[in-house]
């Protein structure tokens, strides 16, 4: 089952000032694919969650589950599994009363209750913890029994609020795989609220950039970050983040500062270029020249901090492979690549190129 | 060095304590102990100040309390009553209320000021109010009931016209009809007073519950009654235990209440003592003398005793429950 959000508009009003949340979004998600809503802190994703789940009524606009328009509906009747920022398992509870919650709410038989919670605490793996408390668990393992409550009612729509942001690094990568895989395997439609682009980028089918409520790019992590269609998502995806430089077109050609990088098809004006740190190559007959401050040796890649009187931060950096000799103080030529070089109009930020 | 440096701050935490500990050990550990003693001495009479001041060592004192003619027993019974029906029916309703009013939005402010103003108001003030609600003729409670249709209940007796909802089913010369009428208006009196108190501490607690639980729980469908049951009180599992072991401790001390509403001498009219509790009797006996002139010091004594028995099993049972069923 697919979800189509259309138009959908949320506003936060008070006496002096109206935030609008969530400003006519129109996304279609998907059946059975796992899309991740990025985008920085305030854009509005856990808005837009919430108004999926029902716990927020919309502005304006609609949500259609399948056929079904869901907008006016409450939230026990759209079958939905929610997994908050902060999990809100029942203190109280152990983790197999957490779990069984949902279903006992169902009134469904006790074998049955039984056999789906054991099913699903061995889908996320914690059929070991059932007996425990919340409190006498892991981030991680907390986080895994939220998503065995949210799944075990097996409902259509399957939402995650930042589920690993509490987790740490390594923690994260590990279950943030957990999740695709349950994701797989039971095949449900879910929504990933991120503000971490490395984690929706490696999990995500799909993924939409949101900004200040309005959507700015959606589409396959890999194309999203290839061709970006502004300064905000190119700025967004990407770490170390994509370098921003202010430049030219000139006669066909395009130049850093006064600098020629490469070669343009637009008319003659001033525009911003971003370029991603691993777009640089060393090159003697190249023009752009760039002082070396420090060189980090981060494994597989070098990674440079460098300068360059057009950038728009007084350092810049440049990932390069870590054979490739270069001493810091040094001044050296590099060559850009032309596929990870973007050109952006001054004023809109749009891309032009 | 370290052996030395330890001793010291311990000096220093004595040091700092020692007010304290002289003040308790003067005015709480002395008399505890030397009631212990008094309620073992027979014919004591503190009177006499040179001679031995007592007959023998024994449980003479406990023996009177009992026996029969001593109303201890009664008072003891009117005790449990209280304890009994007022505390659970003071902990539902405050933790009703509480709810309620964390429900609402407008006005929640002014209305959990309305429900604190009884806090500080006088307790003896309100005891008036209530026994002039509660009056046979023109009271309150009495004109509501005939207004409606029914007849005038003799609440706390007076008027023999008016009607006693207890007839027939309280015979007992002493827990009567009447009793049973000034129990209710006592019984209301101490729910009402006792009230504020506690919508106080579980409306803060309950606005300090995390919404995503409710919000959960409302994704799982769960009806409003079985949030209430398994998720609201048992995360109010520790403030509900908090109020249930002092309630009961305050209820078993219950003493104010009775004189507010009863005067002093505990008791609704045409009848005697009829409303006096354990406390009432231990302050009735420091004060009293017997007929042969003698201080009753040493029954208060054994009736405070019990009392404090009674109450320190309590406790124990309370907390022994609480292990099982408070969350915290
Ligand atoms: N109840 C509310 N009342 C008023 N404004 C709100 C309310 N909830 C959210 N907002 C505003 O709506 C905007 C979007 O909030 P939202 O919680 O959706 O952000 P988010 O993208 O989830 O951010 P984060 O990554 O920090 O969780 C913010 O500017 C926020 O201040
Ligand atoms: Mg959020």
């Amino acid at each position: 089952m697919d979800i189509r959000l259309v138009n959908l508009t949320r506003i936060f009003a008070d006496k002096n000032s109206e935030v609008r949340a969530v400003d006519n979004l129109d996304i279609t998600i998907p059946s059975g694919k796992l899309i991740g809503l990025l985008g920085p802190s305030g854009c509005g994703k856990s808005t837009t969650l919430y108004m999926i789940a029902g716990l927020l009524e919309p502005s304006s606009g609609q949500i259609f589950f399948g056929d079904e328009d869901v907008t006016t509906l409450s939230p026990e009747k759209r079958g939905i599994g929610l997994v908050f920022q902060n999990y809100a398992l029942y203190p109280h509870m152990t983790v197999k009363q957490n779990i069984m919650f949902p279903l006992q709410n169902m009134k469904l038989p006790k074998a049955e209750i039984l056999q789906r919670t054991v099913k699903y605490a061995k889908l996320v793996g914690i059929e070991e913890l059932l007996n425990r408390k919340p409190k006498q668990l892991s981030g991680g393992q907390q986080q895994r029994v939220a998503i065995a409550r949210a799944l075990v009612k097996e409902p259509r729509v399957l939402l995650l609020d930042e589920p690993l942001s509490n987790l740490d690094a390594r923690l994260r990568l590990q279950t943030r795989e957990e999740i695709k895989r349950i994701q797989r395997e039971t095949g449900i439609t879910t929504v990933f609220v991120t503000h971490d682009q490395e984690e929706a980028m490696s999990i995500s089918d799909e993924i939409v950039v949101m900004k200040l409520g309005v959507e700015q790019q959606r589409g396959n992590p890999q194309e999203v970050y290839d061709q970006p269609v502004n300064q905000f998502v190119a700025k967004f995806l990407g770490t170390p983040p994509i370098n921003i430089f202010s430049g030219k077109i000139q006669n066909g050609d395009l130049y850093v500062g006064e600098e020629k990088i490469g070669t343009s098809t637009l008319e003659d004006q001033e525009v911003t270029i971003g370029i991603r740190p691993e777009g640089f190559e060393i090159d003697p007959d190249a023009q752009m020249t760039v002082v070396v401050k420090q060189v980090e040796y981060i494994g597989r890649d070098k990674s440079i901090v460098a300068t360059n009187p057009a950038s728009e931060k007084e350092n810049f950096r440049i990932i390069i492979d870590a054979n490739v000799e270069v001493k810091e103080g040094e001044t050296v030529k590099v060559a850009v690549k032309p596929n990870k070089c973007f050109v952006f109009d001054k004023l809109t930020e749009k891309r032009v190129q | 060095m370290v052996e030395g440096k330890k001793s010291i701050n311990f000096l220093k935490g004595m040091l700092c304590l020692l007010p304290a500990i002289v003040l308790l050990g003067i005015f709480t550990f002395y008399p505890i102990v030397n009631t212990f003693l008094m309620s073992f001495k027979e014919g004591y009479n503190y009177l006499i100040t040179n001679e031995k001041n007592f007959e023998s060592w024994g449980f003479g004192n406990y023996v009177k309390l009992f026996s029969e003619g001593n109303n201890f027993p009664k008072y003891l019974i009117n005790t449990m009553v209280i304890v009994f029906v007022s505390v659970p029916v003071s902990i539902t309703l405050s933790l009703l209320i509480a709810v309620a009013l964390n429900s609402i939005k407008p006005l929640q402010r002014f209305l959990q000021t309305i429900f604190f103003l009884p806090y500080v108001t006088n307790t003896i003030a309100i005891g008036m109010v209530f026994s002039v609600m509660f009056e046979s003729h023109q009271g309150l409670m009495n004109t509501l009931i005939t207004s409606l249709g029914g007849s005038s209940i003799n609440w706390l007796g007076g008027n023999t016209q008016a009607v006693l909802i207890g007839e027939g089913i309280f015979t007992h010369p002493f827990f009567n009809a009447q009793w049973f009428t000034s129990m209710i208006v006592l019984l209301a009196y101490i729910v009402w007073n006792s009230l504020p108190f506690k919508v106080l501490i579980l409306l803060s607690s309950l606005q300090s519950i995390d919404k995503q639980y409710y919000q959960a729980a409302q994704i799982d469908g769960t009806t409003k009654a079985r949030t209430f049951m398994r998720i609201t009180v048992p995360l109010l599992s520790p403030q509900i235990f908090y109020l249930l072991i002092t309630s009961f401790i305050g209820a078993f001390k219950e003493y104010t209440s009775v004189v507010a509403i009863f005067g002093d001498n505990a008791q609704s009219v045409g009848q005697k003592n009829n409303m006096a509790t354990v406390v009432w009797y231990i302050y009735q006996k420091t004060k009293e003398q017997s007929l042969s002139g003698y201080p009753q010091t040493s029954l208060a004594a054994a009736g405070a005793v019990i009392l404090f028995i009674i109450i320190m099993i309590f406790t124990a049972i309370n907390s022994y429950v609480s292990k099982k069923k408070v969350h915290y």
